[in-house]
């Protein structure tokens, strides 16, 4: 006890902070059990205790979902502007360089053709460790091209979400998304195309009240939190606690918002039945 | 998206305050002058008779000194005794009041822009149904939940032209704001609007709707009923409705749930209407980590939310100009210019076969977005 007394936080926080994301081990914010990360991430990138679903990256799903090599990506030269010259604390543009060299891509979605169990289908997926996958002119145009695309080749269409929202630094531009993809979307289904949903950890603001929540099947990864408007928001103009596991999946389901949630491990077997009984 | 819940019943702003101040000039003056004039055009004789008449009632002499009383400084008091002066010093006045407001009203900043679209006496969806619309006859109800007020939507004419009114409402009263949430429609909202389109596309009818929301409502209910599900549902079917459909932002254009009813053949602003994918305190919040009055200006100025810049970005297609000093100083004269306006587009669509309309309607969308493309 003396000898924990006379540590101080300043000692404490950098060890810790520095130790969890590269270690070897790491502690798991579902159970809080250590979990060795290469078993983790071999597990789908979900926890082998108790099977909370990590966040994971665009390329990282694509390699989960689609058969081996069998993604071919398109739209690739899609590169963001800066339409507003946006500047908050930071620019746009800076931080847009930032999250380009950070990242290796350069922008927030990926999207291709590929095979899921055999079936070919359009896939697009929102990457959320680029500006948190928010949705600016390059997202909504991928997401636009990828519905078209699917269209015009009577491909199942599969867009896998997972965003803050709109993107603030193109504003009015980010805004004007929302309808474009949804109006792509009225006319792929115009065309009776199918659309399967996969909604993760975290999907609000336009990116839900557009293209993520109309799909012909929705399908949720467990206690992805999803919702219009963000937690903080409600809990500031409700001054109340929101009650437990709300915005959640599985309270989704409930409220009948949702046709599906499934086990990250389930998603590929999920996605191909429902091509099947729609017969694409 | 941060909603502002707040009482604005003695809403002032700031940068009206030389205007305000010569407006109190100028009253006193008018009140000083129908005094004067009172006086003059009193008969000496009934004077005297309502003396006699009643010796207790004393008929006060004009005084010069009674201008202290009325808030005048000492160049308008010097002129006080002669009506002619007062009424030149009247003119000369409202001369300045007009160049004022001009002034200010030219170069009002991006958040300024915000709060005149925010005025409580500034015309609502349902102000501009009485001025502009015969015969309203409204529509309630989603037939799967409730009958939202934040959305006012029903048959009405517009000149000769029948069509189908949709819009946000605010609300008036105290009580009216309360029930209609500032205008922060629910899910009911959304689907009653969508649900009534349906029909107008049906009955053939064009669709006018007025956007004046904050935002969508952020609360439990609303999440619960699938607010989000509300909004792209209607993104979707309004791009294919076979009817023309024109919009107008009448004060403020909140995101998503502007959005929701704004998927138009052609979207006009009125001139200190906002449109954005965020409010500025919203995006102030989050990305200058606290919203107060600089921060809130300063996220104003990025979002580029003005009428103007809305049309160099060709979200809009049209700005409607305000009478000077806003909306509010001049509803009727508002109306007016968004019913030409209305007219206009309607006429225009209305030589558009219907079935080809959600082709174009996908195209004006379709282009908008920045961005470049390395060739691969």
């Amino acid at each position: 006890m003396t000898q924990a007394a006379t540590r101080t936080w300043t000692e404490l926080k950098p060890q810790r902070k520095a130790s969890v994301p590269e270690g070897l081990w790491l502690r798991c914010p579902g159970c809080g059990q250590m979990i060795y990360r290469k078993q983790m991430e071999a597990n789908l990138h979900v926890c082998p205790e108790c099977q909370h679903h990590f966040r994971i990256g665009a390329t990282e799903r694509v390699r989960q979902l689609a058969d081996p090599g069998s993604f071919e990506a398109m739209f690739t030269g899609l590169t963001p502007t800066d339409p507003l010259k946006f500047r908050d604390l930071k620019s746009y543009k800076d931080r847009l360089l930032a999250e380009q060299i950070k990242s290796g891509a350069s922008d927030a979605a990926v999207a291709g053709t590929c095979f899921v169990k055999g079936r070919a289908a359009m896939l697009c997926v929102l990457d959320l460790s680029f500006m948190m996958g928010s949705m600016g002119s390059v997202v909504g145009e991928t997401v636009t091209r990828s519905i078209e695309a699917a269209t015009q080749r009577s491909l199942p269409l599969i867009i896998v979400s997972g965003s803050g929202g709109a993107r603030m630094q193109e504003s009015g531009l980010s805004l004007m998304q929302m309808a474009k993809t949804s109006a792509a979307l009225g006319r792929h289904d115009d065309a009776g195309g199918l659309f399967i949903s996969v909604l993760t950890d975290p999907t609000t603001g336009g990116v839900t009240a557009s293209f993520a929540m109309l799909g012909d099947v929705i399908v949720a990864e467990p206690k992805a939190l999803i919702g219009f408007a963000g937690p903080r928001v409600i809990q500031q103009t409700i001054r109340q606690e929101l009650p437990e596991g709300f915005q959640r999946s599985e309270y989704l389901l409930k409220a009948g918002m949702v046709d599906r949630v499934a086990a990250r491990a389930e998603l590929r077997s999920e996605l191909a039945r429902v091509i099947d009984y729609a017969g694409k | 998206m941060t909603i502002h819940l707040v009482s604005m019943s003695f809403f002032q702003l700031d940068f009206e305050k030389p205007v305000l101040e010569l407006d109190r000039k100028i009253e006193s003056l008018e009140s000083l002058l129908s005094r004067r004039s009172a006086d003059a055009n009193r008969p000496a004789a009934a004077n005297g008779l309502l003396a006699t008449l009643n010796p207790t009632v004393e008929v006060p002499p004009f005084a010069a000194d009674q201008a202290e009383s009325l808030d005048l400084d000492e160049s308008d008091g010097a002129a006080l005794t002669d009506p002619a002066a007062i009424r030149a010093r009247i003119a000369s006045l409202r001369a300045e009041r007009e160049a004022k407001l001009a002034q200010v009203y030219t170069s009002l900043s991006p958040w300024n822009t915000v709060r005149v679209a925010r005025v409580p006496k500034r015309p609502q969806t349902r102000d501009y149904i009485d001025m502009m619309c015969k015969d309203f006859c409204e529509l309630h109800g989603d037939r799967r939940y409730g009958d939202d007020p934040a959305m006012v939507v029903g048959f009405a004419r517009i000149g000769s032209i029948k069509v189908l009114v949709v819009g946000h409402h605010k609300g008036r009263t105290t009580q009216e704001k309360i029930a209609c949430h500032f205008g922060c429609a629910h899910p009911e909202g959304y689907r009653k609007a969508l649900a009534k389109m349906k029909l107008a596309e049906k009955f053939g009818l064009p669709i006018v709707t007025f956007v004046d929301t904050p935002g969508a409502y952020p609360g439990l209910g609303a999440e619960a009923r699938g607010q989000a599900e509300a909004i792209a549902v209607n993104l979707r079917e309004m791009s294919r409705l076979r009817t023309p459909i024109v919009s107008i932002v009448i004060g403020e254009g909140g995101s998503g749930g502007a959005l929701g009813i704004a998927v138009a053949d052609r979207v006009a602003m009125l001139e200190h209407a906002w449109y954005s994918v965020i409010s500025p305190e919203g995006c102030a919040a989050i990305l200058w980590k606290t919203a107060n009055e600089q921060t809130n200006s300063a996220a104003a100025d990025a979002l580029k939310l003005t009428a103007r810049d809305n049309l160099k970005l060709k979200i809009i297609d049209e700005l409607i100009p305000e009478p000077l000093g806003g909306a509010h100083r001049d509803p009727k004269k508002t109306a007016a210019a968004i019913e030409r306006w209305v007219l206009d587009r309607l006429h225009e669509l209305k030589g558009i076969n219907p079935a080809t309309l959600p082709q174009q309607r996908y195209e004006r969308f379709r282009r908008l977005g920045s961005f470049t493309e390395a060739v691969a």
